[in-house]
């Protein structure tokens, strides 16, 4: 019983504190602005809202790093202020919509092939089309006469090809699909560009980790990740062959080179995968935050503006450190000026 | 007490006991409402439709259908002898001083979170796996049961993976019944002369509703199992008996697309299997209070 109330007395003690200090911060009007989407940006976009909250204390921007689709149907829901995805909204998603989005491209990632081929040590060298007959299972040897054409010097095992894929749904594998369409059309009609698709051939593994584990331990793998993830994991990757028929190797200037050698429609959605420049790394992607034209809350629009403004300048200083490839000047500028467009 | 403190009681666990009730018929009902799109383009072909096509728009269920139960009953395989075998050490056979430490380690292993299952087993038996693919004689490798290149990822990876993680669960539910057997049982049978292994029968027999029960629970936990398998089992949709081959199940192909499905008829899909699967698991469960059921009516 002395027990008991002891007890008591201590859970009053407790129970009293926290009504003295969970009083509400006496900051006055903080202001929430939620937003969610692709996982791709995530790493940058925290670290840019991070700093726009040091900046503006009174500003907290949260963003769900729920998948592009899904940050789509949110914002189409009207449940985020803004969404985030790695590729363009469809016609029919713009339909969904109840007005007109927007979209802002804020910095660009690039999708590599890596591999696991044993008794080679130079980087391998790929064309788009090897690649495409690779994944659809028409190239099923390391020593194919295709792949020792682009490889000369190299000792090519007759090793059989292990085609690794991701298995969950992912901007990534749209990129990597865009890409193989553009360069070969059957491809395009076998398999198509999408999240997720059905694959012709091999076995899916869950995110960039997923893929780089089953490749590095599976002799004879070949599969596709993130520049960025490759790059902070130093795993090595193979060049690609660009439209001008020069084999890139993907760094933060061949990707942002895409980036720069297309004509950039004034609605930003655009693939620049297959870029024509000559120093362009072919699989690369912006990805895109979205915003409504015409917002219904003016001052959670204007703090958004503000923000973007911000990550397309200075917060662009960012994106290197990080692994990003910051946005070509041309872009910036007229994402400038698209920004007025945005009705406050 | 008063008496009117026992209706109370009736009547409030009684609403508790109805909300998981409700909450079964909501959970179909929802099921059923988001995935309307794909019931009404694909019907009943839905289930046996052998494509599966984001871009196309083609939706069909049977290698996900297949790659559960094939994978759920190959762990149940696996799992069972191992299983009984625990059981029936810790309660009739071990030594006192084992007891315990045995109990609580089996216990421990289905403590272990389903991620660190899976990344154990991308780590180190998937490789054990390949190895052993590659061992095998290719007299062997004709067998339809052996077929494929040897990726080390696959059904029997995840056959494997399930099977540890069901062992605690069957263990664990079949000792309590063992050790709820009346002791009298098993004095009856050394009575009438019988030795220690016969004595064991006995008891077995005695509590063979139960233990089937904890199999079938086993089995349940299989269907259901996600993150583990889809780290292992290679995510390729496709209906074959081979072990070596990469394939899908259910929960796994939710839990891969789902985020990513931005297309209507896409996710509908997703939430129709969503739908099989709580369908599934739910048949599994009567067959199995049937089969005890029918097994008590003949004892």
């Amino acid at each position: 019983m002395k027990k008991l109330t002891i007890l008591a007395a201590l859970l009053a003690a407790f129970a009293c504190k926290p009504a003295e200090t969970n009083a509400p911060p006496a900051t006055g009007a903080a202001i929430q602005i939620n937003g969610a989407g692709a996982t791709f940006p995530y790493p940058i976009y925290s670290k840019w809202f991070d700093e726009y909250h040091t900046a503006h204390p009174n500003v907290q921007i949260n963003y769900q790093s729920i998948g592009s689709g899904g940050g789509i149907k949110q914002l189409t829901a009207e449940t985020v202020f803004f969404g985030a995805t790695d590729g363009p909204m469809n016609d029919e998603q713009r339909r969904n919509a109840p007005g007109a989005i927007l979209h802002f491209p804020t910095v660009l990632g690039g999708v590599v092939p890596i591999y696991n081929v044993p008794g080679t040590t130079s980087q391998l060298r790929f064309s788009g089309t090897t690649l495409a007959n690779i994944y659809l299972g028409g190239i099923t040897k390391w020593n194919d006469a295709a792949i020792a054409k682009e490889n000369p010097g190299v000792n090519l095992p007759a090793t059989d090809i292990a085609v690794v894929h991701r298995s969950d749904g992912s901007g990534t594998t749209y990129i990597w699909c865009d890409f193989l369409s553009k360069v070969s059309p059957d491809y395009k009609s076998k398999v198509g560009v999408n999240t997720s698709v059905s694959w012709p051939a091999g076995i899916g593994a869950k995110g960039n980790e997923g893929v780089s584990g089953l490749v590095q331990q599976t002799p004879g793998a070949i599969g596709y990740v993130e520049l960025i993830y490759a790059l902070q994991n130093k795993i090595p990757f193979a060049a690609v062959q660009n439209k001008a028929g020069e084999f890139v190797t993907a760094t933060l200037d061949s990707v942002t080179a895409a980036a720069a050698s297309v004509t950039m429609p004034d609605d930003f959605r655009i693939s620049i995968t297959n870029a024509e420049d000559k120093e362009a790394y072919p699989i690369a992607s912006f990805t895109w935050l979205l915003l409504y034209e015409q917002p219904k809350d003016k001052a959670r629009a204007k703090i958004m503006v503000d923000f973007l403004k911000w990550a397309l300048t200075d917060g662009q200083k960012d994106a290197s450190a990080l692994h990003y490839a910051p946005l070509p000047k041309a872009v910036v500028d007229k994402e400038l000026q698209a920004i007025a467009k945005i009705q406050l | 007490m008063k008496r009117s403190d026992d209706r109370w009681f009736r009547l409030g666990t009684g609403a508790i006991a109805a909300l998981v009730l409700l909450v079964v018929v909501g959970i179909g009902f929802e099921l059923t409402r988001q995935s309307m799109l794909s019931i009404e383009k694909f019907g009943f072909g839905f289930w046996k439709g052998t494509t599966w096509d984001p871009v196309s728009g083609d939706f069909g269920a049977l290698p996900f259908i297949w790659g559960t139960l094939y994978s759920a009953l190959l762990a149940l395989l696996l799992s069972t002898p191992i299983a009984l075998g625990i059981a029936i050490f810790i309660s009739e056979l071990s030594p006192r001083v084992l007891r315990q430490p045995l109990t609580y380690l089996t216990e421990l292993l289905a403590a272990i979170p389903s991620i660190v299952y899976g990344l154990w087993g991308v780590f180190v038996l998937v490789p054990i796996i390949r190895k052993l693919e590659l061992i095998t004689p290719d007299a062997l490798k004709k067998l339809p049961l052996f077929k494929g290149p040897p990726l080390g990822v696959g059904m029997l990876s995840a056959a494997v993976i399930l099977a540890i993680m069901v062992v605690p669960l069957t263990s664990s539910v079949a000792r309590e019944i063992l050790k709820n057997v009346p002791s009298t049982q098993r004095e009856a049978a050394y009575a009438l002369g019988a030795t220690r292994w016969e004595a064991i029968k006995v008891a077995i027999g005695f509590g063979r509703t139960g233990i089937i029960g904890a199999i079938m629970l086993g089995f349940g936990r299989a269907l259901g199992e996600t993150m583990a398998v889809t780290m292992v089992i290679g995510n390729n949709p496709q209906v074959t008996t081979s072990l070596f081959a990469p394939q899908y199940t259910m929960a796994a192909v939710i839990a891969n697309e789902f985020t990513e499905a931005a297309d209507e008829l896409y996710l509908h899909a997703l939430i129709e299997i969503g739908l099989l699967l709580f369908i599934i698991t739910i048949v599994v469960n009567l067959i199995s209070r049937l089969l005890v059921r029918m097994r008590k009516a003949a004892a």
